[in-house]
């Protein structure tokens, strides 16, 4: 009897070595895959049993969603466009998340960063466009940083909730756009959309060649690479993380912490800035209201759902995108109201916060048995 | 693992079944209908902007050989652009009509140099010259409607105080109110618009706000130029003063209080434009026109509405259908006590000056900035 239960039990734990030093050596990246994963499976299979209660088949949900967001060359494109503004917005709260800090007003330094970059193309009309464009970015990317720089700075010094001010000077933000574009910076001949003089053609930056995605994803690809390796490869990443994990501590270790919550505020500004002037420079040609589109808070969003880690905010911009653009075949083809891509969103947002808990607790992840 | 290689054949049985079915629905869709796109920046049943479309569609979807599909809640970025081709390249659709003004420029103007074969009808009236021959842009003088709206207030009123709830002070705006304010003073000479400015299209808090403040201040006949006018109205039935309504009849939202209200009737014009295709006529670029031209039309006087109001709106409607009858004709003068049209000059439905309106006239109270 007592072999009986031994003998399989010993085959296990005697089962290949390589394995499970496999599984000890890579466990928490598969864990990184398969638990978002699996959340991401799960939050599928309520949202089909939520449409099924409305009547429509989750067949049809399953392959609208898939034809509408990567099921041809153009749903692609599509949902790469979508998914280009989110990467910078996501790193405008993934950054300070580092620190430990909750920042979610991306959408003001995206709107600050539009007005900013049409302010100086206005200004420098005369030049080379390629003088413009760059100078176009360099103000949308001070112009953004700055306006969460002030949150950082309310933070630092007066011990202001950076969530709420944050969020506060989105308004504030949209209210300064609005008063400038009805204001000093609007074209008379904008009667009914107030709006600012456009930027010229010759200053569009255009698409990546090839392709009907503009510009703005190679940026966000490019500053997430860059987020990336300063948060885990450098010694200011570092020290953003002790901050981060212990604020008394690491200024016990000597680190100025003060000067890191400015300095990743700023960039972290600088990001959703460039988004906004991305959105003036590759689509609108000026600004104008349009420009309040919410990719701001769609950013905060995706920045969760990568649990704030930089290179994972590009599958998650991506996957976001790809629903947003699949919500329109929805709309059309199983007369969903718009409303049903919010609750997919909301469910999958649940689902993934929920999955949190798993992390370290999948026995067979750590090569136990 | 038996369970896991079924369901995944018949997965895949289902989704071959689904896209050869989709396909077939395609081929047959190109061989017998026209497929008509909607694309609606809100929800299409908010009892107003988005309703009015709605409805229009709708009388679309009742004719032979057309298809109809819609999409909801599409911003005025490249998101719309995304979505007319989406519509372009999955639905077949090959008449797409983006309702909303701020989808003009540049998204609807790229989509139609892009897609010269196919036909994109803008509501807003912005088509000029310069613009491509496949796009074009209709709207109508809302104007007219509410002039009527307004002798109709202006004899409901017992205070002699009306109120108008307004988005944005632009030209169609003050338009309609100054219409509405002339239309009030034939019916009672002393009569007051008092105008609150809410500064955005759908600001359901801030409309909420600015009816009850109106009747605080003894108004108690309300109308309103937002998106949704649901807010105003059902708000101002609560607090037992009475509506004119705007966009689409909201009776329903409150049958004692609706007194009259002004409303698109896109639900004739969409179907005429359809027959003008079908016809091989060519739809002009640019089409206008008011309750002539039948692109606007009144509501059914509601129970509040004295047999005295009922004749002399009558007469003024009849007037304006025949062409024979100027809102705006001179002396008239501004709430600052400048003329803005000189005694003599009559400034007709099509003159180029009222798009430029940036005047309350004299009898509304309130400030353009």
């Amino acid at each position: 009897m007592t072999t009986d239960v031994a003998d399989p039990l010993e085959a296990v734990t005697a089962a290949p070595p390589a394995d499970t030093g496999f599984l000890k050596r890579h466990g928490t990246s598969i864990e990184y895959i398969l638990i978002p994963g699996a959340a991401l499976a799960g939050a599928l299979v309520v949202f089909g049993l939520f449409v099924a209660l409305f009547g429509k088949n989750p067949l049809d949900l399953y392959f609208y969603m898939y034809q509408g967001a990567f099921g041809t060359a153009f749903s692609w494109q599509n949902t790469l466009t979508r998914a280009a503004p989110l990467i910078l917005t996501a790193l405008c709260t993934a950054l300070p998340a580092q620190l430990g800090m909750v920042i979610i007003g991306g959408e003001g330094a995206l709107l600050i960063g539009a007005l900013a970059a049409t302010s100086v193309a206005l200004w420098l009309q005369s030049m080379p466009p390629l003088v413009v464009q760059v100078a176009m970015a360099c103000a949308g990317m001070i112009g953004g940083g700055l306006w969460i720089l002030l949150s950082g700075a309310l933070r630092q010094y007066r011990g202001v909730n950076e969530t709420i001010s944050s969020l506060l000077l989105v308004y504030i933000a949209l209210a300064i756009l609005n008063h400038l574009v009805e204001g000093i910076m609007r074209d008379p001949a904008s009667l009914n959309k107030p709006s600012t003089r456009e930027i010229g053609a010759a200053n569009m930056i255009g698409t990546i060649p090839g392709t009907e995605v503009h510009w703005g994803l190679l940026f966000g690809l490019i500053a997430a690479l860059a987020a990336y390796v300063l948060i885990y490869h450098t010694t200011f990443g570092f020290a953003a993380r002790v901050a981060g994990g212990n604020v008394r501590a690491a200024k016990i270790v000597g680190l100025s912490v003060g000067k890191l919550i400015l300095t990743i505020c700023f960039l972290a500004g600088a990001c959703a800035g460039l988004a906004g002037m991305v959105e003036v420079a590759a689509v609108q040609g000026r600004t104008n209201a349009n420009l309040a589109a919410g990719y701001g808070f769609t950013g905060i969003l995706v920045a969760f759902l990568a649990r704030q880690n930089p290179l994972a905010i590009i599958p998650v911009a991506i996957l976001l995108g790809g629903i947003s653009a699949s919500g329109g075949l929805l709309q059309r083809r199983l007369g969903l109201p718009d409303a049903s891509v919010l609750v997919l969103q909301g469910i999958i947002f649940v689902f993934v916060l929920a999955s949190d808990a798993l992390y370290g607790r999948i026995g067979f992840l750590k090569g136990k048995t | 693992m038996d369970f896991g290689r079924i369901s995944r054949r018949h997965l895949l049985q289902a989704s071959a079944a689904l896209s050869l079915g989709s396909a077939l629905g395609v081929r047959s869709a190109a061989a017998a209908d026209t497929t008509i796109g909607f694309i609606y920046v809100g929800s299409r049943d908010d009892y107003g902007y988005n309703q009015a479309h709605a409805q229009g569609a709708a009388a679309l979807k009742k004719l032979p050989g057309l298809k109809v599909v819609e999409e909801e809640k599409v911003p005025e970025t490249d998101a719309v652009e995304k979505t007319m081709e989406s519509m372009i390249n999955l639905d077949g659709a090959t008449l797409i009509f983006p309702t909303s003004f701020g989808y003009y420029s540049p998204h609807v103007i790229k989509m139609a140099n892009k897609y010269p074969k196919l036909r994109f009808q803008h509501c807003g009236g912005l088509w000029t010259d310069k613009d491509p021959k496949n796009a074009g842009s209709y709207f109508g003088y809302i104007d007219e409607a509410q002039h009527v709206s307004g002798i109709v207030a202006g004899y409901s009123t017992k205070s002699g105080k009306l109120g108008f709830v307004a988005a944005k002070p632009i030209p169609q705006v003050l338009r309609n109110i100054n219409a509405f304010t002339l239309g009030a003073k034939l019916a009672n000479p002393k009569a007051t618009t008092q105008v609150i400015f809410t500064g955005d299209w759908s600001m359901p808090v801030k409309e909420a706000e600015a009816t009850n403040s109106l009747i605080d201040q003894g108004v108690d006949v309300l109308t309103c130029h937002v998106d949704g006018p649901k807010t105003v109205v059902e708000n101002a039935a609560r607090r037992g003063a009475l509506v004119c309504g705007y966009h689409v009849n909201q009776s329903p939202l409150a049958p004692k209080a609706y007194l009259t209200g002004a409303e698109w009737n896109w639900e004739a014009l969409y179907p005429k434009f359809v027959k003008m295709m079908a016809a091989g006529e060519a739809i002009p670029n640019f089409y206008r026109g008011g309750l002539k031209e039948e692109i606007v039309k009144v509501s059914p006087y509601g129970e509040a509405v004295s047999a005295e109001a009922r004749k002399h709106a009558d007469d003024i409607k009849a007037k304006l259908k025949e062409g024979s009858y100027t809102i705006f004709k001179g002396p008239i003068s501004d709430n600052k006590g400048h003329m803005v049209i000189a005694s003599g000059t009559d400034r007709g439905q099509k003159d180029p000056e009222l798009e430029k309106m940036d005047y309350l006239v004299e009898g509304v109270i309130g400030a353009t900035s």
